[in-house]
């Protein structure tokens, strides 16, 4: 096998390390030995766990009597359509999320990149610094921001905004709290970060003289945005994209904290079914055809969007 | 028309400074309801002011045993992650191997893995081997996840590195080991350190994968999870906003003496 062998999500390192002349049999090991714990953890931990998740999944009995292979392989259809509303929801909350946070977290980076100027690093830690507040107790602080009755909701009944969206469904009379419009906003809140960061890295790589230069090619400021700007950036908005559908898509902090019944997505599910109702099998059928969907749409995505260089 | 023409031009600050605030402002009502006192068992709305948490921030039963066991599970997650991502990342950049593909994926899935598919088959795999859930087999799937994290942070930095550095302190007459210590190390020692920061954060405020492997082992995390069914005490808040404080102290105090530095380098 040749190193040149690019893997399909990661690249080769640009330059390949010249071999050395004499490679002593122990010098070739060295590789090996530095990689050994850390691929022998992840095997263990990470990939064998998928195994025998795949075995469970396949397994039929009961907590009292033990539980034992017996493919049947029916505990997926009756997954996929018992829980086929939590699925479509989960993808369409972190579908919609994931728009979101494209669209609110666009501008904030690209001010971070170009209008910041001497206070571009306050910025940037402002927007990395809520991770050091449990995510969970700023989830919680949204019930306070959300509440009925509370500001934000008798602003938005002011401007009949509640009006349109309970028409659309998203909300629920006067309320917000406990309907999809709090989760959507919730996953949008929690996974902003990881689209910003991103979309800040590879926007700043744009040499500004680019836009000068567009500019002076009688581009307006928009035509050089959707010419030079945006395509510059597509490997942020990528990566963005997809560091924030992915973990959105399996939550469930933010459908129990700030949803209803009605709102629960499918990681509830696979929640409830390990944790509560213990039922093994459905639980791992459920977690596959997660892992399933989402590594499709992933790699479905990448190949699409022609970049490849993510990791 | 001038405000319009003011507000057209400025149009992207004022979108960012509004998504700043979006993303602030549950920070500012942690804060704020730190200073509460609320009635009955939920801090979600404002009764009065009070400093009795702050003046007990332990005053809940336990509430600093869960963060204390927060920090140490964080602390050896992120020692494991950290040694173990960074000789995977010195690995990948300096030598040839084979299987390279394979490896790369390993490390690639478990960032492209929503978090709960990760948790639950971690769990089968527990339950399967009769392991007792608790402090180990959280640990054990925190450097787990953490381990890619490091490792994408490392191999960064040792890209950029100019491997012919090593070379001539070895035509120095540095030994391997001293090369790799005095020279190499210190060069990759900010990847390690961005590694290492995330790996702790990550493993800190993780709560999915704990939820499934900690059995009745109660992280801080965990703690708050539980508090917003039983009752949130406004301990939480204190501990939240204090957190918050920390961090953006340690990273203004860490920019002022990167600044300082970088001055006092530059000739006179």
């Amino acid at each position: 096998m040749s190193v040149t062998d690019a893997p399909p999500l990661a690249p080769a390192p640009a330059e390949e390390p010249p071999a050395p002349r004499k490679a002593s049999a122990r010098k070739r090991l060295v590789p090996y030995w530095l990689l050994l714990p850390g691929i022998l953890w992840l095997i263990v931990f990470f990939a064998l766990p998928m195994v025998y998740q795949a075995s469970t999944s396949v397994q039929t009995g009961s907590l009292e009597k033990g539980f034992e292979v017996t493919w049947h392989f029916w505990t997926y259809w009756d997954a996929l359509t018992e829980y086929s509303p939590q699925f479509v929801r989960s993808l369409l909350y972190a579908g919609t999320a994931t728009l979101l946070c494209l669209l609110l977290g666009y501008p904030l980076a690209y001010m971070i990149a170009f209008k910041a100027g001497r206070w571009r690093s306050l910025v940037l830690v402002l927007v990395i610094a809520p991770f050091f507040t449990s995510f969970l107790i700023r989830t919680l602080a949204w019930k306070t921001i959300l509440a009925d009755g509370g500001p934000v909701v008798d602003v938005l009944n002011t401007l009949h905004v509640l009006d349109i969206t309970s028409l659309l469904g998203w909300t629920e009379g006067d309320r917000v709290l406990a309907t999809p419009m709090a989760v959507v906003c919730g996953l949008t809140y929690n996974f902003l970060p990881f689209m910003i960061l991103p979309l800040y890295t590879s926007l700043e790589r744009i040499d500004g003289r680019l836009h000068e230069a567009a500019g002076d090619l009688y581009a307006t400021p928009a035509t050089t945005f959707r010419k030079v700007t945006f395509p510059l950036s597509m490997p942020g908005v990528v990566s963005g994209t997809l560091l924030t559908f992915i973990p959105a898509s399996g939550d469930y902090v933010n459908a129990e904290l700030l949803g209803s019944t009605d709102t629960k997505m499918v990681g509830s599910v696979i929640q409830s079914q390990f944790l509560r109702v213990l039922d093994y099998p459905t639980a791992a059928a459920l977690s596959f055809i997660l892992m399933a969907i989402v590594l499709a749409m992933v790699t479905v995505y990448i190949r699409k969007s022609g970049t490849e260089d993510l990791v | 028309m001038s405000v319009l023409r003011w507000i057209r031009r400025n149009l992207v600050v004022i979108a960012g400074l509004l998504t700043l605030a979006y993303m602030i402002l549950p920070n500012i009502v942690v804060m704020v309801f730190s200073f509460n006192n609320p009635k009955g068992r939920f801090n979600y709305a404002w009764q009065e002011f009070s400093l009795d948490a702050w003046k007990d921030p332990c005053g809940v039963a336990d509430l600093c045993g869960s963060l204390s066991l927060s920090l140490q599970i964080a602390a050896w997650a992120t020692a494991g992650a950290t040694v173990l991502g960074t000789m995977i990342a010195f690995a990948l950049v300096r030598y040839r191997f084979r299987a390279r593909g394979a490896i790369n994926s390993l490390i690639f899935l478990p960032m492209a893995m929503p978090e709960v598919v990760m948790a639950a088959s971690l769990l089968t795999l527990f339950l399967n081997m009769g392991a007792e859930l608790g402090f180990w087999t959280v640990l054990i799937a925190h450097i787990m996840f953490c381990l890619s994290f490091v490792v994408t942070a490392v191999k960064a930095r040792v890209m950029s590195m100019d491997p012919r550095l090593e070379e001539a302190a070895r035509d120095l007459y540095a030994g391997p080991v001293q090369a790799f210590v005095r020279v190499t190390l210190p060069i990759a020692a900010p990847g390690i350190a961005a590694g290492a920061l995330l790996a702790f954060a990550l493993s800190f405020d993780d709560f999915i994968i704990t939820n499934f492997n900690a059995g009745s082992t109660v992280t801080f995390p965990m703690f708050v999870w539980g508090s917003a069914q039983r009752g949130t005490p406004v301990q939480i808040n204190v501990i939240g906003t204090a957190m918050f404080a920390v961090a953006v102290l340690m990273v203004l105090g860490g920019q002022l003496v990167a600044s300082r530095r970088k001055k006092s380098a530059q000739p006179q």
